[in-house]
C-alpha cells in the first residue's frame, strides 16, 4: 500500500539525494501512524474473532474492501453493487431457514428471518437509490455504507462458520479461506478491477501540531480508532452482551453451560467485526486508493500485528500493527521496491522469537 | 481389484498422447492437472493426514520454477541441474520455516506460509536477475538422453511419471513407521509424544515432504511452460492448490489427482461458459470456488474422493481395501533386560502439582518394586490421573521428585521417560479411530526401530516394518484381540478399545506399565481375563501402576495399594489392611455419622 506522503519524499530523494534527516523520520513517523492505527483495528478485530469463536477470519479485510468502495463509489456520485449483495446473502439464508423448517425447527422464527433477510436487504435495494437520488452529505453515505455492509458480517457468520462453529481451529481456518476467495470475487464482480480514491474529506484543513502539518482527516482517523477501541472496551467491561464474549473468550464450554451460546456470541462478534472493518474501509479510502484486492494486504498487515500480539493480546496486537504501519512507510522511502517483502517478512523473525519464548503451546483440536 | 483400476488408469495415461484422435489441448490439460497433482499430493500428507495445512504451495513452486529458470538460461547449466537446486532450495526454506513456527500452535503455519508466498511474489517482481515483472522467457526443454522433451506430449510422460512415483513414495511413507508418526499428528500428538514420538520432527518431516514435491512441480512447470513470471506464483495460486486437495479427499492419496483433475477442468469451463452467459470477464471461479469449498467443509469433510471409492465399491460389490497379512520378519525385536524382581523401580518422592491455587496433588510419595502390581485407588477427583501425568511427564512438577531405575525423570518430557521404558494407557481412550488396530498397537513399538524417511519412502525398511508389525500381533494376540488386528479401532468398543492400549503400551516394551483404568466399561468375564493377562505380566518380571475404581478387580489383583483423596494420600497398605482402614472407608462412604459437616473434620484430622 502507498503511504502518500512517504512515496512523495522517496521520489523526492531520488531527486536531490536527500538523506535521512529528523525532519524526514517525524514525517515518516506520521505518516506511519494514520496507516499504523488502521491496521491497529484490522489487528484488535482478529483478536476479537479468534478469541471469542476459534476463527482465524482472514476475510476481515473483504469488509474494508467492501465499506471502502461502496462509500467511493456513492461519493462519486455512483450506485454500489453492494445494494445487490445484501438481498444475495439474504435470499441465501431465507431459503436455509425454509428448509429447516421443512425439517421440523420450530415457524415461530421464521416471521423474524422474513424480515431480517428479505424485508431489510429489499427496502435498502429501493430505499438507497431513492437516499442518493437527493445527494446527501459524506457523512449520510457513510451512514448508508454501514448499513449495506455491515449486516453482511453475521450473515456471513451464519452461513459459512455457523454449521461448523464446533470443529478444529483448522477447518475453521480453511472455511476462512474458502470465504476470502469467495469475497475476493465477489468484490471483482461488483466493483470491477479498478482502483477508487475519495478526494473529498470529510474536514478540509490542516493544523500544526509538534512542529508537523496535520490535516483534519488524519486526525480524525485517529481519532476514530482510539473511539473505536475505546468504545469495545466499554463495551466489553461495562455491558451484558460484552461480558457474555468474554466469558465465551475465556471458557466456551463454561460459557455455554450458563446460556451463553456459540450461536449468539458468533453473531454478535462478527457484527462488531463487521462494524470495524467497514469504518475502516471508509476512513482508508481517502488516503490511499483501494481495488477489490487491498483490503486483503490490509488486513493481512494487521494479522502480522495481531501475530506478534500472539493472536490473544490486545495492547499488544494494536502497537504490533501501528509498528508495521511506521516500518512500512520507513521502508517506502528507503527502498519502496521491497516494502512488501520486508513487510511481510518481518513475521519470520517474530515467530522465530515467539517459539523461543513460549516454551510450550498447546494445539487446540 | 485396486491394482485392477490402477493398471486401467497407466494403460489410459500411456494411450492418451499416443491415440492420434487426442486434441493437443487435453495433452496440455493433462500436463496441467499433471503438475498440480504434485503439490497436492504433498498438501494431502500435510493436511489431511498431518493436520497442519499451508496456503503458500505456490511459494514452493515458484522457487522451484524459478531456481531452474536462472539456471538454465541466465547461467546456462543443464535442466538436470536446475532440479537438483530447485529440490535443495525448496528443502532448505520450508526446513527453516518448519523449524519456526512448527513449535507453535497449528495456525501459525499457515498464517506464515501466506507472508512467505507474498515475499516471495514480490521479490520475483522486483529482482532484476529474476526479469522483475516480465519474469524469465527462453527456458530450454528438459532432454533425456539427448531427446527433448520440446513437445507437449513428450513432457507429458515425465510428469506423469512423476506424479506416479509420487503416489508411490506418499503411500510407501504413510505405510511405514515415519508414516504412523505423521498420521498421529491430527489428533494424537500428545499420546504419540508418550510413546517416544517426536512430534515436531515429524510435523517438519510432513511440511518438507509438501514443499520439496512442490518444487518438483516447479521444476516441470517451467520447463513444460519454457517462461516463469510471477503472476502464477501468487496466493491464489496457493488457496486453489489447498481447495483442490480439500475437494478432492484431503486424506487419500488419490484424491490429490482426483482433486487437481476436478477444479483445473471446472475452472476451465468456468471461464469459458459464464463470460458467454454475464457478459462478464470477471473471475467468476473464485465465487465458485469459494462456495463448493464451504459446500466441501459442511457436508463432506473428507473430500470427494471417498464417497467415489464407496460407490464404486457398492457397484461392484467388492471391498475395496483388503488388508495386508502381517509380513514374517526375520527375527522378532530384542527386549529390554528386566530388572530383578524386589527391585526398586520407582520412587516417587513428595510430589507436588498445583493448578493456580488449587493443589492437585499434595505431597504423593511412594515406591513400586519390580514385578509388583500397585493400585492408585481413591474418589473421583482425587487427584489419580494427575499423578500419572506426573510420572509421564506430561504436566511439569510443582515440587517433588520422580526416580526411575535410580535416574530422576522429573524434569524430562514425555517422550523420554517413554524412552526409559515407561508405557502407559489414558484415562480417556486415545487411539486413531481410523488406523487399524494392528496399526495403532505398531505406533506403541515406535522406539524400537530406527527407520528414517528416506528408507521409508523407497520402502527398503520391510524387515524393519515387518518386526514392528509382528511385535503388535504379538502383543494383541497376547490381550486377546488376536481377531481384530485389521478393525479400524474405532469400530472396537470402549472396553475393547482400552485393551488396545494396553497392547500399544506393552508394544513400547516397558519395565513399567501405568494403566489409568483398565477395567472401564468391560464385562465381567473381560475382566477377569484382563486380569490374569496383568498377572501374567507381573510374574515376567513387569511392574504396574494402576487406577482403578473396580475395588474387586483391585483387591484380587494388587500387591499394594496407595489411597488418594482430595490431592493427598490418606492411606498406604496391603489390599487386607485397606479394606479395614477407617479413613479409605470413610472417604468413599462418607463416614459412620451421617453428618457430612463432621466427617470431613475427621478426614482433615488423619491428614
Amino acid at each position: 500500500m502507498a503511504n502518500v506522503q512517504a512515496l512523495l519524499l522517496f521520489y523526492l530523494s531520488k531527486e536531490k539525494k536527500q538523506k535521512m534527516d529528523w525532519s524526514i523520520a517525524k514525517i515518516l513517523m506520521q505518516d506511519g501512524l494514520v496507516t499504523g492505527v488502521i491496521y491497529a483495528l484490522m489487528a484488535v478485530s482478529l483478536v476479537l474473532v479468534f478469541v471469542v469463536t476459534r476463527i482465524i477470519f482472514i476475510a476481515q479485510g473483504e469488509f474494508v474492501t467492501f465499506g471502502a468502495l461502496t462509500f467511493a463509489i456513492m461519493a462519486d456520485g455512483g450506485k454500489p453493487g453492494t445494494i445487490w449483495l445484501l438481498p444475495m446473502f439474504g435470499v441465501a439464508l431465507f431459503l436455509k431457514e425454509l428448509y429447516f423448517v421443512h425439517k421440523g425447527k420450530d415457524r415461530k422464527t421464521l416471521l423474524k428471518s422474513l424480515g431480517v433477510f428479505i424485508v431489510y436487504p429489499l427496502f435498502l435495494l429501493w430505499a438507497v437509490p431513492v437516499v442518493l437520488a437527493t445527494d446527501p452529505s459524506l457523512w449520510v453515505k457513510a451512514f448508508l455504507t454501514l448499513l449495506l455492509v455491515v449486516p453482511l458480517g453475521p450473515m456471513l457468520y451464519r452461513l459459512a462458520y455457523e454449521p461448523v462453529a464446533e470443529h478444529s481451529v483448522l477447518t475453521l481456518l480453511i472455511v476462512s479461506i474458502a470465504v476470502h476467495y469467495a469475497l475476493v470475487g465477489l468484490g471483482l464482480v461488483f466493483f470491477g478491477a479498478e482502483g477508487w480514491l475519495v478526494s473529498e474529506p470529510f474536514f478540509d484543513g490542516t493544523v500544526e501540531i509538534a512542529s508537523l502539518t496535520w490535516t483534519y482527516q488524519s486526525l480524525f482517523v485517529i481519532g476514530m480508532t482510539v473511539a473505536i477501541i475505546g468504545s469495545l472496551w466499554l463495551f466489553f467491561g461495562k455491558t451484558l452482551y460484552g461480558r457474555a464474549l468474554r466469558a465465551t473468550a475465556v471458557n466456551r464450554r463454561g460459557a455455554r453451560l450458563v446460556g451463553i451460546g456459540t450461536s449468539m456470541s458468533g453473531h454478535l462478534t462478527f457484527f462488531l467485526t463487521a462494524l470495524v472493518g467497514a469504518l475502516s474501509g471508509i476512513m482508508i479510502v481517502s488516503f490511499i486508493t483501494i481495488t477489490y484486492e487491498t483490503g486483503f494486504m490490509i488486513g493481512l498487515k494487521g494479522f502480522v500485528g495481531a501475530i506478534i500480539g500472539g493472536l490473544v493480546s490486545y495492547p499488544l496486537a494494536a502497537f504490533g500493527a501501528i509498528a508495521i504501519g511506521i516500518i512500512e512507510a520507513f521502508t517506502t522511502f528507503w527502498a519502496s521496491d521491497y516494502k512488501e517483502v520486508i513487510v511481510f517478512g518481518i513475521v519470520i523473525p517474530v515467530l522465530l522469537l515467539r517459539s523461543i519464548l513460549v516454551k510450550h503451546e498447546e494445539d487446540e483440536e | 481389484m485396486k491394482r485392477l483400476f490402477l493398471a486401467f488408469f497407466i494403460i489410459f495415461l500411456v494411450v492418451l498422447p499416443v491415440f492420434p484422435g487426442t486434441p493437443e489441448f487435453w495433452i496440455n490439460q493433462m500436463n496441467s492437472i499433471g503438475i498440480a497433482s504434485l503439490v497436492v499430493l504433498g498438501l494431502v500428507v500435510l493436511t489431511g493426514v498431518g493436520g497442519l495445512t499451508s496456503f503458500g504451495q505456490a511459494a514452493f513452486v515458484g522457487i522451484g520454477a524459478y531456481a531452474t529458470a536462472y539456471l538454465s538460461t541466465t547461467a546456462g547449466y543443464s535442466p538436470w541441474v536446475g532440479l537438483l537446486a530447485a529440490l535443495v532450495l525448496t528443502f532448505v526454506v520450508s526446513y527453516i520455516l518448519g523449524q519456526v513456527t512448527l513449535s507453535l500452535s497449528g495456525h501459525y503455519l499457515p498464517l506464515s506460509t501466506i507472508a512467505v508466498c507474498l515475499v516471495f511474489y514480490y521479490l520475483y517482481g522486483n529482482l532484476g536477475f529474476l526479469g522483475r515483472h516480465d519474469g524469465i522467457p527462453g527456458i530450454p526443454p528438459i532432454e533425456i538422453f539427448g531427446f527433448s522433451l520440446l513437445k507437449a506430449k513428450h513432457i507429458y510422460f515425465l510428469i506423469w511419471a512423476f506424479v506416479l512415483l509420487a503416489v508411490w513414495f506418499s503411500k510407501n511413507l504413510l505405510d511405514s513407521r515415519p508414516g504412523r508418526a505423521i498420521r498421529s499428528l491430527k489428533s494424537g500428538a500428545g499420546m504419540a509424544e508418550s510413546f517416544g514420538v517426536h512430534t515436531k520432527y515429524y510435523k517438519v518431516v510432513a511440511f518438507v515432504y509438501a514443499g520439496v514435491l512442490a518444487g518438483l512441480a516447479g521444476w516441470l512447470y517451467a520447463h513444460e511452460q519454457r517462461a516463469v513470471s510471477p503472476s502464477t506464483f501468487g496466493i491464489n495460486y496457493g488457496i486453489e492448490y489447498l481447495f483442490m486437495a480439500v475437494i478432492g479427499g484431503s486424506a487419500s492419496i488419490w484424491g490429490a489427482v482426483f482433486g487437481s483433475t476436478l477444479i483445473l477442468t471446472m475452472k476451465d469451463h468456468i471461464q469459458d461458459i459464464v463470460p458467454q452467459l454475464l457478459n462478464t470477464s470477471a473471475n467468476f471461479e473464485m465465487v465458485v470456488f469459494g462456495i463448493v469449498m464451504v459446500l466441501i467443509l459442511h457436508h463432506a469433510r473428507e473430500g470427494l474422493w471417498p464417497i467415489l471409492v464407496n460407490f464404486v465399491a457398492r457397484f461392484t460389490g467388492s471391498r475395496l481395501v483388503q488388508p495386508k497379512p502381517v509380513p514374517a520378519a526375520s527375527s522378532a525385536l530384542p527386549q529390554r533386560n528386566r530388572p530383578q524382581h524386589g527391585q526398586v523401580i520407582l520412587e516417587v518422592d513428595n510430589i507436588r502439582k498445583e493448578f493456580g491455587g488449587l493443589v492437585a496433588v499434595n505431597d504423593i510419595s511412594f515406591n513400586i518394586k519390580a514385578g509388583q502390581i500397585m493400585g492408585l485407588i481413591g474418589p473421583n477427583g482425587a487427584g489419580k490421573s494427575t499423578t500419572f501425568n506426573l510420572i509421564t511427564g506430561v504436566y511439569p512438577l510443582t515440587s517433588g521428585s520422580v526416580r526411575f531405575m535410580g535416574q530422576e525423570i522429573a524434569a524430562l518430557s514425555s517422550r523420554k521417560i517413554a524412552a526409559l521404558g515407561v508405557g502407559r494407557t489414558f484415562q480417556h481412550v486415545q487411539l486413531l479411530p481410523t488406523m487399524s488396530v494392528l496399526e495403532n498397537v505398531a505406533l506403541g513399538a515406535h522406539l524400537r526401530a530406527n527407520t528414517g524417511i528416506v528408507q521409508s519412502l523407497l520402502h527398503i525398511e520391510r524387515d524393519s516394518e515387518a518386526q514392528l508389525l509382528q511385535e503388535a500381533k504379538k502383543q494383541l494376540e497376547r490381550v486377546g484381540l488376536g481377531n481384530y488386528l485389521y478393525e479400524q479401532a474405532g469400530n472396537l468398543s470402549l472396553g475393547q478399545q482400552r485393551i488396545v492400549e494396553i497392547a500399544r503400551a506393552l508394544a513400547l516394551d516397558p519395565t513399567l506399565l501405568l494403566l489409568d483404568e483398565p477395567a472401564a466399561g468391560l464385562r465381567y468375564k473381560e475382566k477377569q481375563e484382563l486380569a490374569s493377562v496383568l498377572s501374567g505380566l507381573r510374574d515376567e518380571g513387569m511392574s504396574i501402576l494402576l487406577v482403578e475404581h473396580d475395588m474387586d478387580f483391585v483387591m484380587r489383583l494388587t500387591n499394594h495399594l496407595v489411597v488418594m483423596d482430595f490431592g493427598t494420600r490418606i492411606a498406604e497398605g496391603t489390599p487386607e489392611q485397606i479394606q479395614v482402614n477407617p479413613v479409605v472407608l470413610e472417604a468413599y462412604l462418607g463416614g459412620v455419622d451421617d453428618d457430612l459437616g463432621i466427617s470431613i473434620d475427621a478426614k482433615g484430622a488423619n491428614v
